[in-house]
């Protein structure tokens, strides 16, 4: 349950990618009818994403190689572009790793950065965003919902207030893309970062919305594909899949997520209910349907992590332990969660081929596991120790 | 892994001849080390950790090394000692491996302390 780390492709989708990798793969530029059947399938996947997220004209839809991509391109691009009408660029706390360096790295540039603080469950809240605009904000980037924690933020009214200042709206999506309805039109956004491996398409291709108007430097250059904003061949098989992924992830996400949100408040009723001094971590409801991160106190991530994975099972730990770099998640930590907290913390992001046996296995499971890490740990208190 | 799953010496002992206590829960890892000591000898050793894999199985290691032991021979035990015996560790989890030793260490010196009041 682990599928926020990584997912497999959908089979639908690598059937639609085989014949991209093989026979048609002519260059979609070329004038003969081998690079326009390439390039009818690059714009039929590009109006399939662009339902997706509800924009208004498939062309507001460019490829790149992911989510990180898309990031760099939306606040690089904009920030560079956009100097004349100031240099502040509003953000938060809790986003991904791509979007706190390209902060850095603008902050290095000359821009001046402000990162909004969360609350206890993982929310921004609208007000702390406006009173953080002024005059000289150009760009306000948040994300859609947390992949870590799940939360899902206010994004329609945070949009509203950032446009009231004539600051634009980026949208780190890709937690959110395929889980939850999202309609850019709607939701006051003008550029939002999506990938395809974070809703069962492949690994190594994402996109960028822009709003029609939006004007951004491209980063990549070259010979100008995707309205020069992104140039290079285009990834035919990897655009395709990401394509048909969206396609599907729109079919199916209203059972899709009905289904999640139940295993999801089922395996979150069962932890809780049977293992004392064991929270939720992010909000309740405004949540990812299938994500579900809990905290138990005087025991450590990384070893209920090993625990679960000897009974065959996968899941994550914002503990510091677990991370490359010794550091408890940044994210935990914004919550307002003490080390030792965050360090007692487990991921289960569940996905399309998850089942509730599987949810009744970990409910059966996970007890003894924390029980047996209690035992040997010399912070439980002598009530718990049996 | 094996002395993830199964480690040995987990406990207290309530009327410990020396106790050390290593690291904190703040950074993750939490190590102590209950030492009972006969003719110069580790009679019996515990331990409980709060920690990651490595620190579970470097606590498991470095109580089985110093059962027996005499406290100059336990004392020379060293945090190699403890990370070859469990067959190396990656380098990111070398910590734990001090952690460990520095624990059973901090034991003896407790029990030298309190022995000399």
């Amino acid at each position: 349950m682990d599928y926020q780390a990584g997912s497999p492709v959908d089979p639908q989708v690598m059937e639609a990618m085989t014949p991209y990798l093989g026979t048609v793969f002519a260059n979609p530029s070329s004038t003969h009818s081998l690079g326009q059947e390439a390039k009818a399938a690059v714009e039929d996947a590009r109006s399939k994403v662009a339902t997706l997220i509800g924009a208004a004209r498939k062309e507001d839809v460019i490829f790149t190689s992911g989510g990180t991509e898309s990031n760099n391109l939306a606040l690089i691009g904009m920030a560079t572009r956009s100097r004349e009408k100031g240099n502040k660029v509003v953000t938060s706390v809790i986003e991904h790793i791509s979007i706190l360096n390209i902060c850095k790295y603008l902050a290095k540039m000359g821009f001046s950065l402000k990162q909004i603080p969360v609350d206890s469950q993982g929310i921004i809240n609208p007000a702390a965003v406006e009173s953080s605009i002024s005059d000289g904000t150009s760009l306000v980037s948040i994300m859609y919902a947390n992949g870590e924690i799940g939360t899902v933020e206010p994004i329609a009214e945070i949009g509203r207030i950032a446009h009231d200042h004539g600051a634009l709206f980026h949208v780190d999506a890709v937690a959110a893309v395929g889980k939850i309805p999202i309609n850019v039109e709607r939701e006051n956004i003008d550029l939002l970062s999506l990938s395809s491996n974070d809703m069962y398409g492949p690994k190594g291709v994402g996109a960028l919305y822009i709003r029609q108007g939006t004007q951004l430097r491209p980063i990549i250059l070259g010979g100008g594909q995707e309205r020069g904003l992104r140039s290079g061949t285009e990834n035919v098989p990897g655009i395709v899949g990401m394509g048909k992924a969206a396609e599907i992830a729109a079919q199916e996400m209203e059972r899709e997520s009905t289904r999640l949100t139940e295993m999801r408040d089922k395996l979150r009723k069962g932890i809780l209910d049977s293992i004392p001094h064991s929270y939720l971590n992010g909000h309740p409801t405004a949540r990812l349907p299938n994500n579900l991160n809990v905290r138990f106190s005087y025991i450590e991530g990384e070893s209920l992590v090993l625990s679960l994975d000897m009974e065959g099972i996968a899941v994550s730990s914002g503990s510091a332990c677990s991370s490359k770099t010794l550091e408890p998640s940044h994210v935990l930590r914004a919550i307002g969660l003490r080390h030792e907290e965050a360090h007692g913390s487990l991921l289960f992001s569940m996905g399309k081929w998850n089942t509730e046996d599987e949810v009744d296995r970990i409910i059966e499971l996970l007890p003894g596991i924390v029980r047996r890490l209690r035992k040997m740990s010399p912070l439980t208190p002598k009530e718990l120790q049996v | 892994m094996e002395h993830f799953r199964n480690p040995r010496n987990v406990g207290e002992i309530p009327d410990a001849d020396g106790v050390g206590t290593v690291g904190n829960p703040v950074c993750g890892d939490m190590m102590t080390i209950f030492i009972k000591v006969k003719d110069g000898k580790i009679e019996d050793i515990k331990f409980k950790t709060f920690g990651c894999g490595a620190a579970v199985a470097t606590s498991s290691m470095v109580t089985e090394l110093a059962k027996g032991k005499t406290l100059e021979e336990a004392m020379k035990i060293t945090r190699a000692d403890v990370a070859d015996q469990l067959g190396g560790l990656p380098p990111i989890k070398m910590h734990c491996s001090n952690l460990a030793a520095d624990a059973l260490h901090s034991a003896i010196e407790d029990y030298r302390k309190k022995k000399s009041k």
